[in-house]
């Protein structure tokens, strides 16, 4: 059986049929082609998939197409704007913060949502609002140097893409 | 004046794509026409399989086919590249099959697959074979597998024994011992660790019927390696049959160099349903079935003298290699192991006997650091032990024993380094760096205090070295001296000028974080003058770049690198001697700096790499003799391998009422020689080092009796987030290494081969005053809490 679902992804509406069990992470990698998001687990530990969903951090992998409905995505690949990276794009490529790079989308997406609730965080609360995300390379120091370095680069209202501060003014 | 590239701290250059979710990993390619593959995995550790049905998947709606083991009888077992010291010691090879036929000896062995238009599809599938096991009596543990009575898993195995190796001297040790001032014994548990790469397994295959050409993409440190096994050892076609393709790969830690089951089975299954299969492994398959680290119990005897010397070092291990062999997994416990078991210390007498076991447990092999961390943790346990018994500062004992800086090359005792020399070092350089960070004097005036309060505060030591490079191919090979790996471990670098003065370097080592698309441009861009906008680094495919035999062991810059610098090299030759044609000068009187060519004390007269290459390619007006174009290759094979070191220094509390152990400071001198990119340096120590603090306190793989995996999933299995971490704080010294021209070590592995010990010295020193003196790992608060209650316990 198929749902009709209606989802904004990076500024752009799409309408399609989906299964009600299909996952959000599913339906951005294979149903629209956006392959930026990884998936590195099944047990919604890693964090890899992270999105924002209305503006806010959600594990992809745990949410399932159907519940998304209506709402609006960002995924890494919406972070860019007219090629231009975003702050944390850039102080994760300046400071070092990422080697292998498959958990950086999901953790760049994640340091714009800690940035969102919090524009100067401490070591400690970097620390703490990493832990839904899983690195095995970096040891997370250099992205919490990354973290810092974004924070610093950036004035709290640009840690928003466009289309999330229109999500959250409506 | 020459414009320093190397050594600078240069932001990597595949970056852009990695930051932005363009690049491509496995599961990201899509092929037109692909279906997908699962596969139904054994929920027993040991059985028969007596009989698979399959009838009612074959009516599911979506499934395109359904396979067992029975379909794949006419494939080999899949080759194990360890041939146990080319036959001089007895060995029996058991390996996995492409899906298992009859018998299973470990959970998550394929025993059937199924294709289907998409993943939902094939997994919705699965559920619908049934089969028929007999489960068989099964044994977890490496040396209680050898007791008589044990499960016997292979029939060429008795006792489960795969192999039974020993190096160095046992009756000079014997005796050392005996006439030691002091003898301390002890089993060390080096437990059982799962990778955890960031993305798992996966492969898509495609066959091409009408020219007989197979391509496979899959998640690979090593693409030459496994087109070569593949071709050679499985299909039984000519290599050039193949192309493999790893594409972005997200990680390794050793887990991607090996051939697993399912390359060889996706390539199968592609030729026989005419079209392209992917596999995209879950995370619950790559802790079943993808392979595992460590797993040693070792007893060791060390003997030493009041004055602190050691006078002999002894050493049983019983290395636990799963229910079936991996493809390197003999090599780990012995040639990477025993070998390095002198550490930087002048160890007179050393012997070490490994039994290699089979059990019910999932594949080891290769997992960072690979061998040498069971070796240093071995090895710097036992000198904090017989500190310990000595009453003497851990320090001391170090200082008493390190082979000293005028002793290089240094050959270790009874030829346990099998004809290779440790290349430079200078250990108590970096130690004394490690002590000035930490106020050594401080802390121990800290921890007094501490005590008196009833507080635990440790603090614990690692001055480890590591051997990276590997390896000379005499050395390592299968050759009358060599280790039996059934490989050379040469690499490779092809180097091409364009007419535009773009340089495309294709290289045989394959980056999975590394950051080679940077380190190895910055090493032409160094010698050669060019920007680092102009060179591409191209990797991970057999089409298009030389053989090559991939990365790990830390090999990537040492050898890898000289490659590289070598190819450079030539370029500048031939480009010297063009330019001498040019400008109508002796190609003697040559010299090139800066990207420029021209007579020495007139470089105002210059000829440019540009220009030059320019030259070479339009041709017209070449020096006789000269062929057309700046290209050369080099197939380097290092004379010796390297042997990075340092200290790494821990300081811990422990909390009294919990057991739970909070890491005050933890840092690092490492000497890596010299650097080719500093940040990429660090970047790979920080990386190592949580990887073995986390074995140190919160990593471990759980089996239960029964041999299933208790710690099958990232909710079970401690992966160290974040928060579990302090900053760690990192220097360096910088000894070249004298093997190479370009002074590199290497770095990949240090981090995980210092830190695992100095965390547990720290835990255990930290406790020293309830008389306890050691902890196996990990030490999680529940342990140490334990530990604490039955030492205070016994005081009473």
């Amino acid at each position: 059986m198929a749902y009709p679902v209606a989802i904004t992804v990076n500024g752009t509406a799409y309408e399609r049929e989906v299964e009600p069990r299909l996952l959000l992470v599913h339906f951005l990698r294979e149903t629209l082609g956006l392959t930026g998001t990884n998936v590195g687990c099944d047990t919604s530990q890693c964090g890899s998939c992270t999105v924002l969903m209305d503006g806010v951090a959600v594990k992809s992998c745990t949410v399932l197409a159907v519940q998304a409905d209506g709402s609006s995505i960002t995924t890494i690949e919406g972070l860019t704007s007219d090629g231009k990276l975003h702050p944390v794009q850039e102080a994760f490529w300046e400071k070092h913060g990422l080697q292998c790079g498959f958990c950086t989308p999901g953790m760049i997406i994640t340091v714009v949502d800690l940035l969102n609730n919090n524009p100067h965080p401490t070591d400690a609360e970097i620390r703490h609002g990493l832990e839904g995300n899983l690195c095995r390379c970096t040891g997370y120091q250099n992205i919490v140097e990354a973290v810092k370095h974004a924070a610093k680069a950036m004035p709290a209202a640009e840690a928003k893409p466009e289309e999330m501060r229109e999500a959250v003014r409506a | 004046m020459t414009t320093k590239v190397m050594g600078a701290a240069i932001k990597r250059k595949e970056d852009p794509r990695l930051i932005t979710g363009e690049a491509r990993y496995l599961d990201d390619v899509q092929l037109t026409g692909m279906v997908y593959a699962a596969i139904l995995r054994s929920p027993y550790a040991h059985a028969k399989i007596k009989r698979i049905n399959t009838t009612k998947v074959r009516k599911q709606p979506g499934v395109v086919a359904v396979y067992t083991g029975e379909d794949f009888k006419d494939l080999p077992a899949l080759p194990c590249a360890w041939q146990a010291e080319a036959g001089r010691i007895k060995n029996n090879v058991n390996t996995p099959r492409v899906l298992e036929i009859d018998r299973v000896t470990h959970t998550g062995a394929g025993v059937a697959v199924v294709i289907a238009d998409d993943r939902y599809a094939a997994e919705d599938a699965l559920g619908l074979i049934e089969v028929d096991y007999e489960p068989l009596p099964v044994v977890v543990d490496a040396e209680k597998a050898t007791l008589p009575g044990a499960p016997q898993i292979h029939e060429n195995a008795p006792n489960n024994i795969c192999m039974d190796w020993a190096i160095g001297d046992k009756d000079g040790a014997d005796a050392a011992l005996q006439s030691s001032d002091v003898v301390v014994r002890q089993r060390l548990v080096n437990q059982r660790l799962i990778p955890n790469v960031m993305e798992p397994r996966g492969c898509i295959a495609q066959y091409l019927p009408a020219s007989e050409e197979y391509t496979v993409w899959m998640t690979s440190q090593d693409p030459h390696i496994m087109r070569l096994l593949m071709t050679a050892f499985v299909f039984g076609i000519p290599e050039t049959k193949m192309r493999v393709i790893a594409p972005q790969v997200g990680g390794g830690f050793g887990t991607k160099i090996f051939l697993y089951p399912e390359y060889c089975l996706m390539a199968a299954l592609a030729k026989k349903v005419g079209r392209p299969v992917k596999w995209a492994e879950t995370r619950r398959e790559n802790y079943i079935a993808t392979t595992h680290g460590r797993d040693h119990v070792t007893d060791i005897e060390v003997g030493a003298n009041r004055d602190g010397k050691i006078t002999a070092l002894k050493v049983k291990t019983y290395a636990n290699l799963g229910g079936i062999l991996s493809t390197i997994a003999p090599g780990i416990p012995t040639t990477l192991y025993g070998r390095i078991l002198s550490g930087p210390y002048k160890i007179p007498h050393i012997y070490c006997n490994v039994i290699g076991t089979y059990t019910n447990t999932g594949m080891v092999d290769a997992y960072r650091g690979a061998g040498r961390p069971e070796a240093t943790y071995t090895v710097e346990r036992a000198v904090d032990l017989v500190a310990r018994e000595l009453n003497m500062d851990p320090v001391e004992v170090r200082r008493k024993n390190f082979i000293p800086a005028d002793e290089f090359p240094y050959t270790p005792a009874d030829n346990i380094l099998a004809g290779l020399k440790y290349d430079s070092g200078e250990y108590e350089k970096a130690l004394n760096k490690a002590l000035d960070m930490v106020d050594y004097e401080g802390f121990r005036r800290e921890q007094e205090q501490a005590r008196k309060q009833g507080r635990y505060l440790g603090i614990g030591l690692s001055t480890y070295i590591e051997i990276c490079g590997a390896a000379p191919s005499s050395w390592i090979g299968v050759g009358p001296t060599g280790q039996g790996w059934g490989a050379a471990m040469w690499e490779s670098a092809n180097l091409r000028v364009h007419l535009t003065g773009k340089v495309i370097l294709t290289i045989g080592t394959q980056s999975h974080g590394q950051g080679h698309e940077t380190t190895m441009a910055q090493i032409v861009a160094q010698e050669l003058g060019i920007p680092m906008d102009d060179i591409i680094v191209q990797l991970g495919d057999t089409l298009g770049t030389p053989f090559g035999y991939g990365t790990y062991a830390s090999r990537s810059a040492a050898v890898g690198g000289m490659a590289v610098y070598n190819s450079a090299q030539k370029i500048k030759e031939k480009a010297k001697r063009l330019a001498a044609h040019l400008l109508e000068a002796s190609p003697d009187d040559m010299t090139f700096e800066d990207g420029k060519a021209f007579v020495k004390g007139s470089p105002d007269k210059a000829k440019t790499i540009q220009e030059l290459a320019g030259a070479a390619a339009l041709a017209y007006s070449l020096p006789a003799g000269m062929e057309p174009f700046l290209d050369d290759i080099t197939y380097y094979d290092p004379p010796d391998c390297t042997y990075p070191f340092g200290t790494h220094i821990c300081t811990v509390e422990v909390d009294k009422d919990t057991g739970q152990v909070q890491i005050l400071r933890y840092l690092a001198v490492d000497d890596v020689g010299k650097r080719i990119n500093p940040m990429i340096v660090e970047g790979q120590i920080h990386g190592g080092i949580v990887q073995g603090v986390g074995q140190a306190l919160w990593e471990g793989a759980v089996y239960d009796d029964n041999a299933q995996l208790l710690s099958g999933s990232m909710m079970d299995y401690a992966v160290p987030k974040a928060s579990f971490l302090p900053h760690i704080e990192l220097e360096s010294t910088e000894t070249p290494s004298p093997t190479n021209a370009m002074g590199v070590k290497g770095v990949g592995e240090t981090g995980t081969i210092a830190s695992t010990p100095a965390v547990v010295n720290a835990v255990v020193d930290a406790l020293s005053p309830l008389g306890i003196k050691h902890l196996d790992m990990p030490l999680t608060p529940e342990k140490v809490w334990r530990a604490m209650r039955s030492a205070q316990s016994a005081k009473m």
